[in-house]
């Protein structure tokens, strides 16, 4: 019997959006129970946590780990090292690599390289069509009995309403999450940027928000429809967010995420043509950041995601237009996330329970809080130390974050996966 | 004051000393280009090269005369039949030129921000001849020397820019040029040609013509590329014609004495009535060329002048 206790934390428990100053008793691997104020260990192993904060680790739903097809940009190895590092416990891969996770074999080939290469777990997301193509369902059915938590085609966009409301029907009948990308696919063929001013003076083609919100209103009318269980990867503008309180409103089993960068970042930090902010769906103006702020805060959007995207140097040191999309974001998710306690005011607890707890419910996962029974997978992080970003002391094998050079504050002191640390030098007292 | 930049890449960087001092050099160069022997010295010993990734005639041969009627060895290199068919990167293209050390770099590329971001990798001096819908600025430049020596002046005046807006990079740096001189800027097109957020470019938009050309100084028409005339941002040539190409009845509206204005290369029947492109009272089209010599010639020259200024340290 393996038993820990970490004392001397500060709790983060964003079932109960509390803060409070205890220990967490850990055996074999879960968390037994959580003692309030001050303890004095008796036996087993004691972590000292220093005063500094404990909480759920985070599910990152989203993750590309470019296994198979571009392992050069990203490898199963890197992307849980870096995971690791960023308090990240349960990385949700995507299915978009080459070839596309359409199969029940390509699954089982990344489920296993995962379990051999990741320090943290790993759950994968298969895709919704075969290649991706939008034209004949992925076997839903077998890929669910070979792990596959929720199916999606990431950015590309199922065009055919036919196409998907089947699909949808299809995974209704086996409680199969659908993962969506809203983004009407004729506005926002070839976009850079979302249009305005900005894009306008830089000459960049543009897509409107509108297209967010088109595809949102397209998607719920086919959710109402299929009664198919849904969430939208990334909503990132003002306008969709009514859409998206009025289908929740309506008891349709909609969710929805968004991405770290387009919660702390805006249109105008790509400035001169800065191709590391090129992200899909593009940065948006600032109203609409602060937009998803709220909707955060409200509860209205459930998940913060990183979205990690590895690109290697070559496909980012391209015109903007050619340059390829997306930004890693394992290691900089939780500072990143801390910029919205510093500057927006967003509360911790609330924080987790969009990066642990609503992930791992979405997904009927048992980690993400800190109750009696859940697997001790826990993050420990100073949420005020100052540090200024290096991309080049990053783990992951691609480098290419908006974060470089910037300065953050919260810093991950450890990470620990079922009661083992997987990260951090404080793992004894 | 002097010229403050490095580089030429785009007219959003520069003071309005700056665009004085270019017009005011090129105006001295104007005289020389009329003079029988037509030599300067002021690029002699340097190396020009001209990359252009996108077709041109014009720009391209205005750029090799301004650098040779200075002294510069100019090199022309023809990017589209070059290394990047074989799968170079623009960046390994530019380290391999600047490797041949130029002193001038003259870029065209189809992309918006290409050439910032080879300035980015180079030694030399960098000038935009036109990147994507983003900025031409030596072509803003010829504009604005050729309205100042046609008005006396290159501020207080209205300027109506009509046609295709929101692929033109032309329009793009002479809305910038011209608000930083501080004249009124009137933007004149259909609604499917007008960039996004165009309301806060501190312009007037207009989506009738003759509305839009009304008691205006200057008429500076954009040239609409044959691949967006058939339906998918106007219904058909004809229409755009009748309803956007300037003839006399609309030219009628603006001040009696406004010049008529286009980059080149005209679309005739289009864009521009052909009446009106050769009346030598109305159109200063032939001065726009003219004037592009200049300009490029003062451009280079300033920027050269920079170059010497940071090698003498």
């Amino acid at each position: 019997m393996m038993r820990s206790v970490f004392i001397n934390a500060r709790l983060v428990d964003p079932e109960a959006g509390t803060v409070a100053r205890g220990a967490l008793e850990v055996e074999d691997g879960r968390i037994v129970r959580r003692i309030e104020g001050e303890v004095a260990p008796d036996g087993g192993e004691v972590i000292d946590c220093g005063g500094k904060c404990l909480a759920p680790g985070i599910v990152d739903l989203g993750v590309k780990v470019c296994e198979p097809g571009e392992r050069h940009k990203e490898s199963y190895r890197t992307a849980g090292l870096a995971a690791a590092a960023g308090g990240v416990t349960t990385m949700i891969t995507r299915p978009d690599t080459l070839p596309a996770i359409d199969t029940p074999e390509t699954l089982e080939f990344v489920t296993r390289r995962a379990n051999e290469e990741a320090p943290v777990r790993v759950l994968c997301m298969a895709a919704l069509t075969k290649g991706r193509e939008g034209r004949e369902m992925t076997e839903i059915g077998f890929l669910l009995d070979a792990g596959a938590v929720a199916f999606t085609d990431c950015d590309r966009v199922v065009s055919d309403t036919k196409v998907l409301s089947r699909a949808l029907t299809y995974a209704r009948s086996l409680g199969a999450l659908v993962i969506g990308h809203p983004q009407d696919p004729g506005l926002s063929a070839g976009a850079a940027a979302t249009s305005g001013k900005f894009a306008s003076l830089r000459g960049l083609p543009a897509v409107s928000p509108m297209a967010e919100r088109m595809a949102l209103d397209r998607d719920i009318a086919l959710i109402e429809m299929t009664g198919a269980r849904y969430h939208a990867d990334q909503i990132t503008t003002a306008r969709a967010l009514p859409a998206l309180a009025r289908a929740k409103a309506n008891g349709l089993d909609v969710t929805a995420g968004t991405s770290i960068h387009h919660l702390t970042l805006n249109e105008f930090d790509v400035a001169d043509y800065r191709t590391f902010f090129k992200l899909k769906p593009p940065l948006r103006a600032e109203a609409d950041r602060l937009a998803v702020v709220e909707a955060l805060r409200s509860g209205l959007i459930d998940v913060i995601s990183s979205m990690h995207t590895p690109q290697d140097e070559e496909s980012k040191r391209l015109p903007f237009e050619m340059a390829a999309s997306g930004a890693v974001g394992l290691e900089t998710l939780l500072p990143a996330a801390m910029r919205l306690h510093h500057s927006d005011g967003i509360e911790l607890p609330t924080l987790f329970r969009a990066l642990s707890l609503n992930p791992a419910r979405r997904l009927g996962l048992d980690c993400g809080h800190l109750g009696a029974g859940a697997p001790a997978d826990l993050v420990l992080f100073d949420p005020d130390a100052p540090f200024v970003l290096d991309r080049w002391t990053m783990l992951s094998k691609s480098k290419n974050t908006p974060f470089d050079g910037a300065r953050l504050q919260g810093r991950v002191l450890g990470t620990w996966v079922a009661g083992r640390a997987v990260h951090g030098e404080m793992t004894d007292a | 004051m002097g010229f403050s930049q490095r580089h030429l890449l785009g007219i959003e960087p520069l003071r309005p000393a700056d665009i004085d001092c270019i017009l005011d050099l090129a105006e001295r160069y104007v005289d020389l280009n009329r003079a029988a022997s037509k030599h300067g010295e002021a690029l002699a010993g340097l190396t020009q090269i001209n990359m252009f990734f996108e077709a041109s005639t014009r720009t391209q041969a205005s750029f090799e005369l301004a650098g040779k009627r200075l002294g510069a060895d100019v090199m022309n290199m023809a990017m589209q039949a070059s290394s990047l068919k074989k799968g170079e990167t623009l960046i390994d293209t530019a380290l391999t030129l600047n490797a041949m050390h130029p002193d001038l770099l003259v870029v065209r590329h189809p992309q918006s921000g290409a050439v910032d971001l080879l300035a980015q990798k180079v030694n030399c001096a960098v000038l935009n001849a036109g990147d994507g819908r983003h900025e031409h600025p030596t072509q803003a430049l010829l504009d604005a020397l050729t309205i100042r020596r046609a008005k006396g002046r290159l501020h207080r005046l209205n300027i109506a820019i009509c046609g295709d807006i929101a692929h033109s990079r032309v329009a793009r740096s002479n809305i910038l040029l011209l608000g930083k001189m501080e004249n009124r800027v009137r933007l004149v097109g259909p609604p499917t040609l007008m960039p996004a957020g165009i309301s806060e470019f501190g312009v007037e938009v207009y989506e009738d013509m003759e509305a839009g050309l009304r008691d205006v100084d200057v008429v500076m028409m954009l040239r609409l590329q044959k691949e967006r005339m058939d339906g998918g941002f106007i219904p058909s040539e004809r229409e755009y014609y009748h309803r956007f190409g300037l003839n006399s009845a609309k030219l009628a509206a603006a001040k009696a004495d406004a010049i008529v204005m286009h980059p080149g290369p005209m679309n005739r029947g289009v864009e521009i009535d052909g009446e009106i492109a050769d009346d030598i009272n109305r159109s200063v089209i032939q001065e726009q060329v003219e004037m592009g010599v200049a300009v490029r010639m003062a451009a280079m020259d300033l920027l050269a002048q920079g170059l010497r200024r940071e090698a003498m340290g």
